[in-house]
């Protein structure tokens, strides 16, 4: 067992060792073999993984390697830690990770840097294990840095392109300020708790709840205000409302990229880490409700955002932004298995979705603006059914009452999980939460039908050029989408019962927050029926509506942004946030540098210092200078002075 | 074992390179490439020498190890007195590492006076080291200060267009403090009537007056040399005219005499006057931080932007110093050694580039990958190790400092750690800048990848990034007892100064 997990962490690391560094003495296609076959097999041991643990007696496996740091009181070990928070992460990890190295091989054929791109990947897989296996916070920290690296090498992949190379820098300046936050969260947990592993961490919880400190001048509850910013880290990485700017323009990345690292597997880290630290989550309430309300705020705003979005990409990124909001405020309201179970289900259907979306990029030879598409279905008949099956889980499409808990979609049930969670937390930013999330499931569905509706639906737009060569995907890329399919149809009916049905108990062991579960859970199953139908009825009405616009009336869509042209604009303009922060925090850091640098430094230190002492000394020589002209007389004119000024001083002062 | 003088022979071993230099002669193509090679010979015998210190060097204790006492002065209680303990072995080493890789690296860079070159420094060595191991006031100031004659040398002679106005900005900022401190040193022979480092330790009592003046002058000296903000601006001049060799010995070793010389003699001789300026450090260093990074952020020249972030990158060390316990310490030191490996290295890239296209301007690259994709990975290494990506060498000592201060003052971790954020902006912006984009400016077409000199300068520097990172402990467990004790010491003599006050 230990073995096996060493196996999952290392392999991906061993191949994007060799295939990073040896690349141009094995090659192409070795680098792809390698990769894939060490994600296969990492994703093979994975299974065997969750279900010994999920399902076994030993809920809880730590795998010491070496320490780390110690100094003084501070001690810090590299280790690997599995219970079943960690199976389930290292199932949606490894597999979504896996079926996207092998989609890459057909996706990224024609590139010239495949071994690069797969090393990356893998890399990119290491980082993201030892994330979820870390046994602390500093190799959480660890990991979550080394993916936030992982993620800037591959939004940069394609160096030539200035854009690419902004958005790759914005992302990691973004999560390092996310970052900032997450370090001084474990700062404050270090000093108040003595430690950074998680069980001496949890089991000194209480005592935290109850403590204050100093932070910043004044005295603040202490688990409160580390929980608060711990969950800043959270928000830079699975970019929640303010520092959610760098997502959609990680988008200028290979579209396999976005699939696992920005909406599968990098971006649900800040989830799994609020769900990680749960024990102590639960113990501030405060903390979770602000969690709640960024959440929720998060899954309304990015929905009005991908409404009006016409890169078909940016739609789908913009989901991802909203669904994770869905996700934290599960988590806020203490619904850590729903949390969990959503972020399972989307890691799937978004998977499918984003390379479904890849498919017809690739189809239509690199286009992704939604107006020069349609009709693609023609084309590409297995992606369109693959990808309606990504669009109806994404909306939560099921028949509820059927069959115990309904028939439906992933998201059907994930969703409907959340929601009635935040319902059940009978508090006043759970029932905001709660409709926001309705509000954001109608648009949702809305935008997941626009998507399907621009794209595969009526004539096609773009240039005939390109609709004479598009061709479906080939089998490579087609076969992930299957799995990924399949997960997406059968992951929400096989999971209920052990996330959030009768069996969490034995699943969850003590992974996450048992008390708040257990309460949220129990509360949950008993809502109004009204509460578990809004959702579904949401959701259908949106993605009738979509039908409307798109099919039946094709004019609607202009009339609609005519009418409200403000609110469109505002929306379509991502809420002027870009233009805001570039206003606020990156023209000012820049003026006050070149102040700091001409004025500070050159004006006044070396004014004033060094350059000021030596000319003045430069002068004083000048005026001295003069007097040696070289003529007797002048000399002794000089002398006669000095003379006379000694005389006259000797005969003043001198008794 | 005792007997052999293993601290004596790694500090002069160079000496004798120097002097093999000196009377080579013949054409000038042979003198050049026999110094050349004795130079590098000699630096890389002295290295391994210095790895004998290691291995020998006993990591459970606290005191000064390889002790060598000799009379030398002897009127005037002056010693020839020299000595290791966890805090100074690894300065030594790392100047014994850095300097065969400045000699490999300057191979093909120096063509003019080879042989002068050369001479000035194993003689730069020689000073090193002796200042790590000095444990005498007077034989630390004479060592000290010696380091500043080669280095005046090195970018007067060797140094680009405006190397005179630098060397000349570099030697009276550092001789200025210097001088106050010789007068400190002074100060402290009067009240105790000798030089000697151990026995001030233990004799010295000063009155919080005295202290308060005394460490003002140390401040003086060191805080150029770190340099702390304001008394930076010579920095960024020195390294831009700097010979590359010249900024990576700068960067690696000279700028770390500051730190030391605090952890060394500041915090234990007057532990008063520590305690009670450590405000002040927290400020300028915090100041630092964030000024210089914001300054660095808007630099045109590569090694100006570099200079800049070392200044922020020494802010977290003087923190980490003042802020007295053991994480801030034992951070600080390993910040300054990472420091010494990474920023050495980043100037070694820029020297890569510069080698080929003779500009710093950073304008005049972009899209470098293309055509030196060895390059770009080993500069890439080196960027993330600078912004502190854990699990590469400089993260360790960040997190540690400001884990560390938080405990101290949380204001202080909290501002510092704003140099995350824009470390990370500035050193992203000079790579993408640089190394990124389209190539279309013709002068870079014809670049070079690099060659298996400049891998060989490289790669043990990368190997030791990843090793700092990965199992850190390598060099935080021998130093761990030696700044057990200075932080005991210290707490001990506040509590002693307490006492006094109270029962007058």
């Amino acid at each position: 067992m230990d073995l096996a997990i060493k196996l999952i962490v290392f392999l991906p690391l061993l191949a994007a060792a060799i295939a990073g560094l040896f690349c141009r003495v094995i090659g192409a296609r070795p680098a792809q073999i390698v990769t894939c076959a060490a994600l296969l097999i990492a994703a093979a041991l994975s299974v065997f993984v969750f279900v010994k643990i999920g399902f076994g007696p030993e809920k809880l496996i730590v795998v010491k390697l070496f320490s780390w740091i110690d100094s003084g009181t501070l001690d810090i070990a590299w280790s690997l830690r599995v219970d079943t928070l960690t199976a389930v992460m290292l199932i949606v990890v490894t597999g979504v990770s896996s079926m996207v190295h092998i989609y890459s091989i057909g996706y990224m054929e024609e590139d010239p840097s495949i071994p690069r791109f797969m090393a990356y990947l893998s890399l990119f897989t290491f980082f993201m294990l030892m994330l979820v296996t870390a046994d602390n916070l500093v190799q959480l920290f660890f990991g979550w840095e080394g993916v936030g690296l992982a993620s800037y090498l591959l939004i940069g992949f394609w160096y030539d392109k200035p854009s690419a190379n902004a958005a790759a820098m914005k992302a990691f300046i973004v999560n390092r300020v996310g970052d900032f936050g997450f370090a001084l969260g474990i700062f404050a947990v270090w000093m108040l708790s003595g430690s950074v592993s998680f069980n001496e961490v949890f089991a000194k919880a209480p005592d935290m709840a109850a403590a204050h400190f100093v932070f910043l001048g004044k005295n603040v509850p202490a688990l409160e205000t580390a929980c608060l910013l711990l969950f800043v880290g959270a928000m830079g990485k699975s970019a929640q409302l303010g520092l959610h700017t760098w997502l959609p323009d990680a988008m200028e990345g290979p579209t396999p990229v976005s699939a696992l690292i920005h909406a599968a597997t990098m971006v649900t880290a800040g989830v799994f880490m609020v769900c990680r630290l749960s024990p102590l989550f639960e113990l501030a309430p405060t903390a979770s409700q602000v969690v709640t309300l960024v959440g929720a705020a998060t899954a309304f705003f990015a929905a009005t955002i991908g409404l009006t979005q016409y890169d078909i990409k940016r739609v789908v990124a913009y989901s991802t932004c909203s669904q994770l909001g869905y996700m934290f405020f599960a988590a806020g309201v203490g619904a850590y298995s729903a949390a969990m179970f959503h972020l399972m289900t989307h890691a799937f259907f978004k998977a499918l979705l984003f390379l479904g979306s890849g498919s017809v990029i690739h189809c239509l030879h690199h286009e992704q603006d939604m107006r020069k598409m349609g009709g693609v279905k023609e084309k590409a008949p297995q992606t369109f059914i693959l990808m309606w099956i990504g669009t109806l889980a994404l909306a939560g499409i099921g028949v509820p009452f059927i069959m115990g808990h309904g028939l439906g979609f992933a998201g059907f049930y994930s969703k409907d999980a959340i929601l009635e969670a935040s319902f059940a937390a009978h508090s006043t930013v759970g029932t905001i939460a709660y409709w926001l999330g309705v509000i954001a499931a109608f648009m949702t569905a809305f935008y997941s039908g626009r998507v399907m509706f621009m794209t595969f639906y009526g004539k096609y737009r773009g240039d005939h050029h390109t609709w004479d060569h598009a061709h479906e995907s080939p089998l490579v890329m087609l076969i992930p989408l299957y799995v990924l399919g399949a997960g997406a149809l059968l992951s929400g009916i096989v999971a209920y019962g052990w996330f959030v049905g009768e069996g969490w108990e034995h699943f969850w062991g003590v992974s996450i927050a048992v008390k708040a579960t257990e309460t949220i859970l129990h509360h949950m199953h008993e809502v109004a029926t009204w509460v578990k139908l809004a959702p579904l009825v949401a959701a259908v009405s949106g993605l009738a509506l979509s039908y409307y616009y798109y099919i039946v009336s094709p004019d609607m869509p202009a009339r609609t942004v005519r009418a409200f042209k403000p609110l469109h604009t505002f929306f379509y303009n991502k809420w002027y946030f870009d233009e805001l922060y570039d206003a606020v925090f990156v023209q000012p850091a820049q003026m006050i540098g070149r102040f700091f640098w001409k004025k500070g430094d050159g004006a006044t230190i070396d004014g004033l210092g060094p350059d000021g002492v030596s000319a003045r000394a430069v002068d004083l020589a000048g005026v001295l200078s003069r007097f040696q002209s070289g003529y007797l007389y002048h000399y002794a004119f000089v002398m006669l002075i000095g003379v006379a000024g000694l005389v006259t001083y000797f005969m003043l002062f001198v008794r | 074992m005792s007997s052999w003088p293993i601290l004596s022979l790694v500090t002069f071993l160079p000496l004798v390179g120097a002097v093999f230099c000196l009377v080579v002669n013949g054409p000038k193509e042979a003198v050049d490439r026999n110094c050349r090679s004795a130079a590098l010979i000699t630096s890389l015998v002295t290295f391994l020498v210095s790895l004998l210190l290691w291995v020998r060097f006993d990591p459970t204790k606290a005191g000064f190890q390889f002790e060598e006492k000799l009379a030398w002065v002897p009127a005037l209680n002056i010693g020839y007195h020299m000595g290791i303990d966890g805090i100074s072995l690894f300065f030594v080493l790392l100047s014994t590492l850095l300097t065969p890789i400045c000699i490999l690296a300057s191979w093909e860079s120096v063509q003019v006076r080879v042989k002068e070159y050369m001479v000035a420094f194993l003689v730069l060595e020689t000073f090193m080291v002796g200042m790590f191991c000095a444990l005498d006031l007077a034989l630390f100031y004479i060592f000290f200060e010696g380091v500043l004659i080669p280095m005046f040398l090195i970018i007067g002679v060797w140094g680009g267009k405006r190397r005179v106005y630098a060397a000349f900005k570099f030697f009276l900022y550092t001789l200025l403090g210097s001088v106050l401190m010789l007068l400190a040193i002074i100060a402290v022979y009067w009240q105790i009537g000798t030089t000697d480092l151990p026995t001030a330790f233990e004799k010295l009592q000063l009155s919080f007056q005295w202290q308060f003046w005394l460490w003002l002058a140390f401040f003086a000296s060191f805080a150029v040399k770190v340099p702390m903000w304001p008394v930076h601006t010579w920095l960024p001049d020195a390294h831009v005219e700097a010979p590359t060799a010249g900024s990576v010995i700068l960067a690696g070793v000279l700028l770390k005499m500051g730190g030391y010389g605090f952890i060394r003699f500041s915090v234990p001789m007057f532990p008063e006057a520590t305690q009670y300026f450590a405000p002040l450090v927290f400020g300028l260093s915090i100041v630092a931080v964030i000024y210089t990074s914001l300054v660095a952020l808007v630099q045109e020249d590569m090694k100006k932007l570099i200079a800049y972030s070392s200044v922020a990158h020494m802010g977290f060390v003087t923190i980490g110093v003042f802020v007295m316990n053991m994480q801030g310490v034992q951070g600080a030191i390993f910040q300054m050694l990472s420091h010494g490996i990474v920023s050495a290295a980043l100037f070694l890239c820029v020297g890569v580039v510069y080698d080929r296209l003779h500009t710093r301007e950073i304008e005049a690259y972009g899209g470098l990958v293309h055509r030196m994709p060895r390059y770009a990975f080993v500069f890439l290494f080196f960027t993330l190790a600078s912004v502190g990506l854990p699990g590469l060498s400089g993260f360790v000592g960040e997190f540690l400092v400001l884990i560390g201060a938080f405990k101290a003052n949380t204001w202080v971790a909290f501002l510092a750690a704003t140099g995350l954020i824009l470390g990370a902006a500035y050193a992203l912006l000079l790579y993408r800048r640089v190394v990124f984009g389209a190539l279309t400016k013709d002068s870079l077409k014809a670049m070079l990848d690099m060659n298996r000199r400049e891998i060989a300068v490289f790669l043990p520097l990368v190997l030791l990034t990843l090793w700092m990172g990965i199992y850190p402990n390598s060099f935080l467990d021998p130093m761990a007892p030696a700044v057990d004790k200075l932080i005991g010491d210290y707490n001990a003599a506040l509590k002693l100064a307490r006492t006094a006050s109270l029962h007058p």
